[in-house]
C-alpha cells in the first residue's frame, strides 16, 4: 500500500483533503491510490440530497449531520455548487450553513465546484465518495443543485436519494418530472412554514402516482415529507425515513450495499469508461495539436467532421483507419 | 479528469464582526479571477477557520475584519496553522487595521494587509503573484 492509502484509511485529515484536491485537479498518481482503497470501501451509507438553489439543502444536510451526531455517526459532505461559466472560478458557500460541525472530528465537510469538465464532476464526486468511504465514515451526504445530467448522475451513486423542492414551485416542479423524478427515492417539502404547502404536496403525489412503477408490489414508494430545516422541524422523520429505505434495500435489494450490485457496477463501470476514454482521447488529440488542425481542415473546407473524427479517434484508440 | 490545478482559497469573518460587504465583495473579485473561494460565513474563531480551511485543502486564507479585533485573530490564525502543521496555507487579510498595526501583523506571519480603497485588481494580483496552488 502507498503511504497515502495508508494515511487515508487511518483517517487522516490533511490526506484525506489532499487526496480530494488531487482527484479534482486530475493529478497523476490519484488511481493508483483509488485502486488500493477500493478494498476498503462499500461500508458507508450515501445519501444525496438535489434541488434548486435556495431550497435549503445545505441547512437541511446541516441539521441532518446533527442528528447522525447525536446516533453517534461519523459523516462526509461533499457540497457541489456551480463553477462560474464565464470565469471557472466559483463561490462555494454550502459551508456557511455547516460551520458550527466544523470543530467536530466526527465530521468532514468538503466543498466542491461542478467545473463544467466532460463527465468529470460525476466521476471526481463518485472518487470523492469512495475516499471519505475508505476513511471509515458512516454516512456520506452529496449535495447538488439538480439540474443537469451530471447531478442526476451524481445522486444515482447514493443509496437514498432526496429530492427537495418548496412551496409554490409551480412550473418548477414540473420540470423537475424530466428526468430526476425517477432517481427520487425520497421527496422532501422544505420551507413548509410557508403557504401553499398543501398544493406543491398534492402536485408531487399526482406526479409519483402517474410513475406506476412505483406501485408494483415490492417496490420501494418514494414518501413525500414537509420541513422546515432551519427550525429543525421535520428532520427526524426523514432520518427515519431514510431508515426505512434502508431497510427496504436490506429485504428487497439483495442487502443495502447497492453499489455492488450488478446494474449499479454496470452503470458506474460504463461511467468510468467514458470519461475515462474522452480524457484519454481527447487530452492527446488536443495537445498535440490535431484537434485544432482538423478544426481548420473543416472550416477551410479541406475535409469534413466525419472523416475527422474518424481519423482523430481510430487511431487514439488504436483501430487503423479502413 | 484533466490535469489542471486550480487555486482554492478561503474568505473568512473571525470574530464577533458583523460585516460582510466587504468580503463577500472580496469573495466575488476571486470568483471572477478564476479561483475556488470557500466562505466561511460570519462569527468564526480562528480554530474553526483552520480546521475548515485543512479540511477544504486551500491555498490560501484571507481574513476580513472591521471591528478591530485583528490584533489578536490573526496572528493566531497564523499561530494554528504552524501547530498543525499547515503554515504552507497563505494568510492575508484586510478591514479596517490602523496603519501603525500593520507592521506587526506582518511580523506575525500575515503576508499582506489591504485596507479600504484598495483596488479589487490590486487583491487579485497579489494572489496571483504571492499563492501558488501547491
Ligand atoms: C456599512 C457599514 C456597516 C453596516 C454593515 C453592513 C454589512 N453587512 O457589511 C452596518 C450598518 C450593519 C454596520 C454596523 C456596525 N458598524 Co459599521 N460600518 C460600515 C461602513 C460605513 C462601511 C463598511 C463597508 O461595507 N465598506 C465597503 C467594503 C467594500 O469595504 P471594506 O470592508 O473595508 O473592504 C475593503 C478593504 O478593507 C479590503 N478588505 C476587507 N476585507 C478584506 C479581506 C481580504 C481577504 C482582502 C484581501 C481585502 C479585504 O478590501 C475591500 C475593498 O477595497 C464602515 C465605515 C467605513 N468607511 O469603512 C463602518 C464601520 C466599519 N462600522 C463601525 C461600527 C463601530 C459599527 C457598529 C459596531 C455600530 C455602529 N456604530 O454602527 C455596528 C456593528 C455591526 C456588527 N454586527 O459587527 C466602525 C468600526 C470601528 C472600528 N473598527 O474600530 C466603522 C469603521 C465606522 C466608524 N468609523 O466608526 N456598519
Ligand atoms: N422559511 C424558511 N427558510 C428556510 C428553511 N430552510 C432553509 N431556509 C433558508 O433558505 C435559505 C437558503 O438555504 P440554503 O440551505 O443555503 O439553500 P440551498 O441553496 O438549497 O443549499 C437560507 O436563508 C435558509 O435560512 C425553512 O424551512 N423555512
Ligand atoms: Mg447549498
Amino acid at each position: 500500500m502507498t503511504d497515502v492509502a495508508e494515511k487515508i484509511v487511518n483517517g487522516d485529515v490533511r490526506a484525506v483533503a489532499r487526496l480530494i484536491r488531487d482527484i479534482d485537479d486530475g493529478m497523476p498518481g490519484v488511481r493508483q491510490v483509488l485502486k488500493e482503497l477500493y478494498p476498503s470501501t462499500g461500508n458507508a451509507y450515501i445519501l444525496g440530497i438535489t434541488g434548486a438553489p435556495g431550497v435549503g439543502k445545505s441547512t437541511l444536510v446541516d441539521q441532518m449531520v446533527s442528528h447522525l451526531r447525536k446516533r453517534d455517526k461519523t459523516v462526509g459532505v461533499l457540497a457541489v455548487d456551480p463553477t462560474s461559466p464565464f470565469s471557472g472560478g466559483a463561490i462555494l458557500g454550502d459551508r456557511v450553513r455547516m460551520q458550527r460541525h466544523s470543530m467536530d472530528e466526527g465530521v468532514f465537510i468538503r466543498s466542491l465546484a461542478t467545473r463544467g469538465h466532460f463527465g468529470g464532476l460525476t466521476q471526481s464526486t463518485r472518487s470523492a465518495i469512495d475516499v471519505f468511504d475508505a476513511m471509515g465514515k458512516d454516512y456520506i451526504i452529496v449535495e447538488t443543485v439538480g439540474v443537469g445530467q451530471d447531478e442526476v448522475d451524481v445522486v444515482k451513486s447514493a443509496h437514498t436519494t432526496i429530492i427537495t423542492v418548496i412551496p409554490g414551485m409551480g412550473d418548477d416542479i414540473q420540470a423537475i418530472k424530466a428526468g430526476i423524478l425517477e432517481v427520487g427515492d425520497i421527496f422532501l417539502i422544505n420551507k413548509a412554514d410557508r403557504e401553499g404547502t398543501d398544493k406543491t404536496l398534492s402536485d408531487l403525489r399526482l406526479m409519483i402516482n402517474m410513475d406506476h412503477k412505483k406501485y408494483e408490489e415490492g417496490n420501494w414508494k418514494p414518501p413525500i415529507l414537509k420541513a422546515q430545516a432551519v427550525f429543525d422541524k421535520g428532520v427526524k422523520e426523514l432520518l427515519e425515513e431514510i431508515d426505512k429505505h434502508r431497510k427496504h434495500l436490506t429485504e428487497h435489494c439483495g442487502g443495502w450495499q447497492v453499489r455492488r450490485r450488478e446494474d449499479k457496477v454496470r452503470q458506474e463501470l460504463g461511467d468510468m469508461i467514458k470519461s475515462r476514454l474522452i480524457e484519454e482521447v481527447l487530452g492527446k488529440i488536443t495537445e498535440t495539436g490535431d484537434f485544432d488542425e482538423a478544426v481548420n481542415s473543416i472550416v477551410e473546407g479541406k475535409t469534413d467532421p466525419y472523416t475527422a473524427c474518424d481519423k482523430l479517434v481510430l487511431p487514439a484508440i488504436g483501430v487503423s483507419t479502413g | 479528469m484533466g490535469n489542471n490545478r486550480r487555486v482554492r482559497v478561503m474568505v473568512a469573518k473571525p470574530g464577533l464582526d458583523g460585516h460582510d460587504r466587504g468580503a463577500r465583495i472580496i469573495a466575488r473579485a476571486y470568483r471572477d479571477a478564476g479561483f475556488e473561494v470557500v466562505y466561511s460565513g460570519l462569527h468564526q474563531t480562528p480554530e474553526e477557520i483552520v480546521e475548515a480551511a485543512i479540511q477544504e485543502d486551500v491555498d490560501m486564507i484571507g481574513l476580513s475584519s472591521l471591528a478591530g479585533a485583528h490584533k489578536y485573530l490573526f496572528p493566531r490564525t497564523v499561530e494554528l496553522l504552524r501547530e498543525k502543521s499547515a503554515e504552507d496555507i497563505v494568510v492575508c487579510g484586510g478591514g479596517i487595521i490602523p496603519e501603525d498595526d500593520i507592521p506587526p501583523l506582518k511580523e506575525a506571519g500575515i503576508k499582506e494587509i489591504f485596507t479600504p480603497g484598495t483596488a479589487l485588481d490590486d487583491i487579485v494580483k497579489w494572489v496571483k503573484e504571492n499563492v501558488k496552488p501547491r
